[in-house]
């Protein structure tokens, strides 16, 4: 085994008994990272790897949720058969925008503000839409926090972990996957020169829709853990611009295109985020705003020092 | 007479009311070797970007393997057998000199074993094969037309569209370039037509060659022919041309 796959393994193995000794705190800070990990990987199937800049990724969170969410709110229907229609929701609203832009030669950051432009006004639609609450927000029935209800996706939070644990697993091996494939081979290709991935015989148009594709189709199943983990759904909150923003700063730091930086960026992020909220409290530092200047200050130094983000480096000290 | 691969009839291309290009019709015969020259701005480019399905011609027809490709996409022209290098070299910069060859190979092949097999073949034969893992932003310009290359040929066209491949090279490196030609035409029997403005390579390598000047083809035959047409002379070679 290579050193790589001994450290992926220790890891995995790390966070499989990780609950055996945290408590209730850690575990849903673990939850939150890993809540992150996931959807960043999403997100960087899109740009990290097909160098499509989305800033709305929120949008497909969003859609997801309030689907599996209003499914079960309204008709008790569970999230295994919410997911589908989140999925199906969410991958037709990405082929949208992503035909409007592809077809008509909009891209960069023109791209970016269309992506921003569609989670805006879903969200101002949201707010008008009485059937899943309108502004006043959606609530999911909490019965029990006991047991383990697997159908209905109800249950302790350390069923959450798990399942979110899963999910990060899976989406790190389905991109592994995805990466050595031809799609990899190709999107990064279109990431890379446009003009010389069609000279190979690639259809930049079809693969672009295909990063679209898969890429909102995996951000809708965070969108259903969202609904199902947090209980409550405000247009206001799920589809605003920070949440987006949110998802795409852990793959940014960690590392665009790596199958480890949106893993990495989200644990660094998340941990500096309550790290810095506590140390904060710990000197008595408590000035309005103050956290987010140290926070925008690591930010800072990181896409200062190390462009590329922080795993290609620890990579290569690791030698990973 | 053998069948002509690539047919060009009466093309036209204006950009904004200048004619780049007009009624520029030539034929490559299957597995030729052919040059197209001209002085810098004669529209040798505008020509390749048509074949090559960059832009549409304005008029005029492309016939290539006995059907029209003129309002093909470039991956479409790419995907009937018409493999392109570009002038200003276009690496894949973030990826290895491999995977950028990869690209290429993945065109024929769905599965990246037996492309990662065709583009180290391909690496060896441009003797790209040393520098496989580097990436591409590390290779120097004569290793980056190497590059351009390697990827049009992992391809695997029947007609290899060069723009300028010679430029920049050394005397030795490009008669090294000049024999990979050759041998692709003489193993594979890929159809070549270059433009190019190292009159060394032109020489040595084509069998038949177009003059290009103001957007007109204004003389074509074998390279003995075109050194002493006195139109080229004038416009082009200029007097001294001891080639």
């Amino acid at each position: 085994m290579s050193r790589a796959s001994v450290a992926l393994a220790s890891l995995g193995a790390f966070l499989a008994v990780l609950p055996l000794f945290a408590g209730n705190y850690t575990l849903s800070v673990a939850t939150l990272i890993l809540y992150f990990a996931y959807t960043g990987q999403a997100w960087n199937v899109m740009m990290g790897f097909a160098g499509q800049l989305s800033l709305g990724h929120a949008l497909y969170v969003g859609v997801g949720a309030y689907a599996a969410g209003a499914l079960f709110f309204h008709f008790g229907i569970g999230p295994w058969a919410g997911l589908w229609l989140a999925i199906a929701l969410c991958v037709a609203l990405g082929l949208v925008i992503g035909f409007l832009a592809f077809r008509f030669g909009i891209s960069g950051v023109y791209f970016a503000l269309l992506t921003i432009a569609f989670a805006e006004f879903t969200r101002i639609g949201f707010d008008h839409f009485s059937w899943t609450g309108g502004p006043g927000g959606m609530f999911l029935r909490v019965a029990q926090r006991d047991t383990w209800d697997l159908a209905n996706f109800r249950g302790p939070p350390l069923m959450y972990y798990y399942a979110i644990l899963f999910l990060t697993a899976a989406a790190l091996g389905f991109c592994n996957l995805l990466l050595k494939s031809r799609a990899g081979y190709y999107w990064q290709a279109i990431r890379e020169n446009e003009e010389a991935a069609k000279a190979l015989g690639i259809n930049v148009f079809r693969w672009k829709m295909a990063a679209v594709a898969v890429s909102s189709a995996m951000t809708a199943v965070s969108g259903v853990f969202f609904a199902f983990y947090y209980n409550n759904l405000f247009p206001e909150q799920i589809f605003h611009i920070s949440r987006s923003i949110e998802i795409i700063l852990g793959p940014i730091i960690g590392g665009l295109g790596t199958l480890f930086g949106p893993v990495l960026g989200a644990a660094i992020l998340t941990l500096l985020s309550d790290g810095i909220t506590e140390g904060l409290a710990a000197v008595g530092w408590e000035i309005p705003g103050i956290k987010q200047v140290f926070y925008g200050l690591v930010l800072l130094a990181v896409v200062m020092f190390l462009p590329n983000g922080i795993w290609p480096a620890l990579a290569r000290k690791l030698k990973l | 007479m053998s069948v002509a691969l690539l047919e060009v009839r009466g093309i036209s291309k204006s950009f904004r009311g200048l004619r780049a290009v007009r009624e520029a019709s030539f034929e490559l015969p299957e597995g030729s070797i052919n040059a197209l020259i001209g002085p810098n701005g004669a529209g040798k480019t505008t020509i390749f970007n048509m074949v090559a399905g960059v832009f549409a011609p304005d008029a005029g027809e492309i016939v290539f393997a006995g059907k029209p490709i003129h309002g093909l996409r470039p991956d479409q022209v790419c995907a009937a057998g018409i493999g392109r290098t570009f002038q200003i070299v276009k690496p894949f910069a973030g990826l290895s000199v491999l995977d950028n060859v990869m690209v290429g190979a993945l065109l024929r092949t769905k599965s990246t074993n037996p492309a990662r097999k065709l583009a180290n073949e391909v690496l060896e034969r441009l003797g790209l094969g040393p520098k496989r893992g580097l990436p591409a932003s590390s290779l120097t310009l004569p290793d980056r037309k190497r590059l351009e290359v390697a990827r049009a040929l992992a391809t695997q066209p029947k007609l290899l569209l060069l723009d300028e491949v010679m430029a920049g090279l050394r005397p030795t490196e490009c008669d090294l370039m000049v024999e990979v030609f050759r041998e692709l035409n003489r193993s594979h029997g890929t159809t070549i037509l270059l433009i190019e403005h190292v009159m060394r390579a032109v020489m040595a390598l084509a069998q038949h060659i177009g003059v290009l000047h103001h957007g007109e083809v204004i003389a074509r035959g074998a390279p003995a022919e075109i050194v002493r047409n006195p139109a080229v002379l004038e416009c082009y070679l200029g007097e001294e041309a001891e080639v």
